[in-house]
């Protein structure tokens, strides 16, 4: 027993009607990296959050080295030597390094003599974790890693014995999150306990020593990841065995559908975006946009959807020409054959607070089919969304439910069943499956597919690598705003990653 | 009248306009920078002047005017903390509210107590505050420049009007220096990470919003029984609102603070000098223009002068962990 860092005995937890954690049994054991896996709304993050005192659990008993203890609040917590990572990065962003460290453990009520010593202390972990980053720097000033880096310096600061980090990758470029594992293989080496939260199989199986699945509320399984495989474990997180492999036959690309010539984007302040991009999308085929969020993808695709104005440049779309740096009309891109499946669906895809058959109308509502006269016409909209929610398996299957009740996964089932039956010449799809489970990605993965098998031209954007390269038939990295790069998908992840990383492209453009 | 006596006396009658502005504005300093929005400065504020007119004008007693000032400022940022803090209320409204109950009920209440129509009793001596000389001013007075301004500009004020100004490096340290004041600007810009750390939003809030009303119930004591002898209804006059746009104009930085309200004050004693006078090339302009005058220019400044003024983050948002 004495080699258990943490154990949870019949952990329980409601919030109304959500059963979020149905009594949770898990062994955390000392100076090992544990895995946590799940689909989106397993209940992984509940589970943690209890853990960190953020929630209480209704029911059930936690135990650290082999003591119970009540964990009230985050002070408890911390008390008791557990610390955590957050998915949504807990940092005062005009504040500097040192001020957030120091943050609720100041030591003094005046600072002077805690930044002292937290100074002196933050070299020292530093030092022996190899985690460097400028104490003085302002955090909104730091790249995402960093950023995640000074979370990790919060939490041992706090003397933490036992790390909880929350999907810690989703914000990281490839090279960030190896090096992110390697920090997390000498805290363990420190004798730090790990658990690692995740719904990414790749990584659990790349550095945890054993893994837990959850699944709707429960932990249905714990194997030790040596012995268990990446096949297995999808099938216990969804309950049924799922493809992870993307099928797909050969394009045949045709005429080209989309052409971005020298396309240059600014933002409000200024900033220049997105910079001299130009490419082709042809017919039959995907072309992926592959870079760490933040690199102007977002911009390019809302340049090219005609919701953000462009600076210059231009876009034929068919061979016509799209008046991009003038007078926006999504509407007329709409007619004229471009489909486009926003990145952030919450904001700009669905009004949330429509019920389902609205938001699978939403920008097609003055299509003749939805009206009778100046009104629209009800119940031919709610027979389409019926038909919608048959096809795409949108589930619960119930048009004039709430779209802000449906899950994730199926709330971008409805963005792209109404997007895709429109039957365009051209789809761009921003982040396909962000937030979305893997049973649903499957789904989406295979129609996006079926879309080029179609002959339809498809422009990919996402920052999950897996996801453009087991997709894309040709992939453009972006950095700092420019096409950096062009590779075929069987181009390595490495190489990919230094492109991505701004590495290899400068060399490239230098050239 | 030569052109820089003229100017003493002008300064003179800022610092006296701009106290009440400075407390408020640093009030709202507090509060803001806790992520509370306080659009009911104007409302505490006269609270704090009727409350302490009334009570120095039954006890006879300058300070317990001050202490019922303050007690009954903080009481009505208790009431907007439960509102917007515990109840997560909407804080606008919470402070719109105050500020209409307030205006309301001072007259109300001073008209029972009273019968003077919504005033309190003039205040005598003992009762209000008195102007301090500075040592060494009269003797000084005469020497050229150095004179006038010791002993006319910086010496003969009350003593809240030096406490107004000492408060401004005082909140300074506070926020900048001391664990109570990381913590406030935290909770003010990201109260997720301040709960993770492992303190209390709801508490922190709560002392953000009682520091305010503290100094809240210095401006309005200030109004009541120093600048005038005794309370008049509605005597603020949107002074709280100023202050409000002060504290925008500054950035809610301290010593910017301090630096606005005396730019409002300054327009405000300018305004009051210019009453009556006729101006160069233009000739007489109505009184009620020349009254108007700072407001306009709040507006002006406002609107084009002060370039992006960022408020805290997590400003107006009430906290809530629970999904």
């Amino acid at each position: 027993m004495d080699n258990i860092a943490i154990e949870l005995r019949g952990i329980d937890k409601s919030f109304g009607p959500v059963h979020a954690n149905k009594d949770i049994n898990l062994k955390v054991r000392k100076g090992t990296i544990h895995g946590i896996i799940g689909e989106n709304g397993a209940g992984k993050s509940t589970l943690m959050s209890i853990l960190y005192g953020f929630y209480q659990a209704d029911n059930g008993e936690i135990l650290v080295d082999g003591k119970p203890v009540s964990i009230r609040d985050p002070n408890t917590a911390i008390s008791v030597g557990i610390g955590m990572v957050h998915q949504h990065f807990m940092l005062v962003e005009n504040f500097t390094v040192l001020e957030n460290v120091m943050l609720g453990a100041e030591d003094s009520q005046i600072l002077n003599k805690g930044i002292a010593k937290a100074r002196q202390e933050l070299k020292r972990l530093e030092k022996e974790y190899a985690l460097e980053v400028n104490p003085d720097a302002l955090i909104e000033e730091l790249p995402v890693g960093l950023q995640q880096r000074v979370e990790i310096l919060k939490a041992l600061y706090r003397r933490a014995d036992i790390l909880i980090l929350d999907e810690p990758t989703g914000v990281l470029t490839p090279a960030e999150a190896d090096h992110l594992f390697r920090i997390l293989g000498q805290l363990k080496a420190q004798g730090k306990t790990i658990i690692l939260i995740t719904h990414k199989l790749r990584e659990i199986m790349a550095i945890t020593d054993e893994v837990s699945v959850m699944r709707r509320g429960e932990m249905v399984a714990t194997r030790t990841t040596r012995e268990t495989s990446v096949e297995e474990l999808a099938e216990l997180m969804v309950g049924r065995r799922v493809l992870l492999r993307v099928e797909k036959g050969e394009a045949s690309p045709g005429d080209v559908k989309l052409a971005v010539q020298g396309l240059t984007v600014k933002d409000s302040r200024g900033v220049t975006m997105v910079d001299d991009v130009s490419f082709e999308v042809r017919a039959g085929e995907i072309v992926g946009i592959a870079g760490v969020a933040g690199n102007g993808q977002s911009e390019l695709l809302e340049a090219i959807a005609g919701i953000r104005k462009a600076t210059s440049g231009t876009v034929l779309l068919n061979g016509r020409s799209v008046d991009v740096t003038g007078h926006r009309d999504p509407a007329e891109l709409r007619a004229r054959g471009l489909a486009h499946v926003p990145e952030d669906r919450h904001h700009v895809g669905l009004v949330l607070k429509f019920e389902e058959s609205e938001n699978a109308i939403l920008g097609y509502h003055n299509d003749p089919r939805y009206l009778k006269g100046v009104f629209l016409d009800i119940d031919a909209i709610r027979k389409d969304a019926e038909e919608k929610i048959a096809k795409y398996d949108i589930r619960p299957p119930n048009a004039r439910l709430k779209t802000a009740n449906f899950s994730g996964g199926n709330q971008q089932k409805i963005v792209l069943a109404r997007e895709m039956e429109r039957g365009p010449d051209v789809l761009i799809i921003g982040q396909p499956t962000r937030g979305v489970d893997v049973g649903a990605i499957e789904f989406i993965h295979k129609r996006i597919i079926e879309m080029r098998d179609q002959g339809k031209a498809v422009l990919l954007v996402s920052v999950e690598l897996d996801e453009i390269r087991s997709l894309s038939d040709r992939i453009l990295v972006m950095f700092a705003g420019r096409v950096v790069g062009e590779r075929s998908p069987e181009a390595t992840e490495g190489e990919l990653g230094l492109l991505m990383a701004g590495v290899e492209g400068r060399k490239e453009a230098a050239e | 009248m030569d052109f820089f006596h003229v100017l003493v006396v002008l300064l003179e009658s800022t610092i006296r306009v701009s106290v009440p502005l400075v407390f408020a504005a640093l009030a709202g300093l507090f509060t803001e920078r806790a992520g509370v929005f306080d659009i009911g400065l104007e409302g505490k504020m006269l609270g704090a002047a009727f409350a302490a007119g009334a009570v120095a004008a039954v006890t006879q007693s300058v300070w317990m005017g001050l202490l019922a000032a303050i007690l009954i400022s903080i009481l009505l940022s208790l009431v907007h903390g439960y509102a917007s803090i515990t109840q997560r209320g909407n804080q606008i409204v919470s402070g719109v509210a105050i500020n209409f109950i307030v205006a309301g009920s001072t007259v109300i209440l001073g008209e029972a107590w009273f019968r003077q129509g919504g005033r309190t009793p003039a205040l005598a001596e003992g009762a209000r505050f008195q102007t301090i000389n500075l040592p060494g001013a009269d003797t000084i007075r005469d020497v050229p420049v150095l004179g006038p301004i010791y002993a006319d500009l910086l010496s003969g004020h009350f003593l809240l009007t030096y406490l107004a100004f000492a408060m401004v490096p005082a909140s300074w340290w506070i926020l900048y220096r001391t664990r109570f004041g990381l913590r406030l600007r935290a909770v003010g810009e990201n109260p997720g990470a301040v709960d993770t750390a492992g303190i209390s939003v709801i508490w922190l809030r709560y002392r953000a919003v009682i520091c305010c009303g503290i100094l809240c119930g210095f401006a309005g004591a200030y109004l009541s029984l120093a600048m005038t002898a005794g309370f008049v209804k509605g005597m603020t006059a949107g002074k709280g609102y100023i202050a409000l746009a002060a504290l925008i104009f500054a950035k809610w930085r301290p010593k910017n603070v301090m630096f606005a309200c005396l730019l409002f004050g300054f327009l405000d004693a300018l305004a009051i000098r210019l009453q009556g006078t006729p101006l160069p090339l233009i000739g007489q302009v109505p009184v009620q223009l020349m009254q108007a005058l700072p407001y306009i220019l709040t507006v002006i400044l406002l609107a084009g002068f002060i370039g992006k003024a960022i408020p805290p983050k997590a400003g107006g948002v009430p906290y809530v962990k629970e999904r």
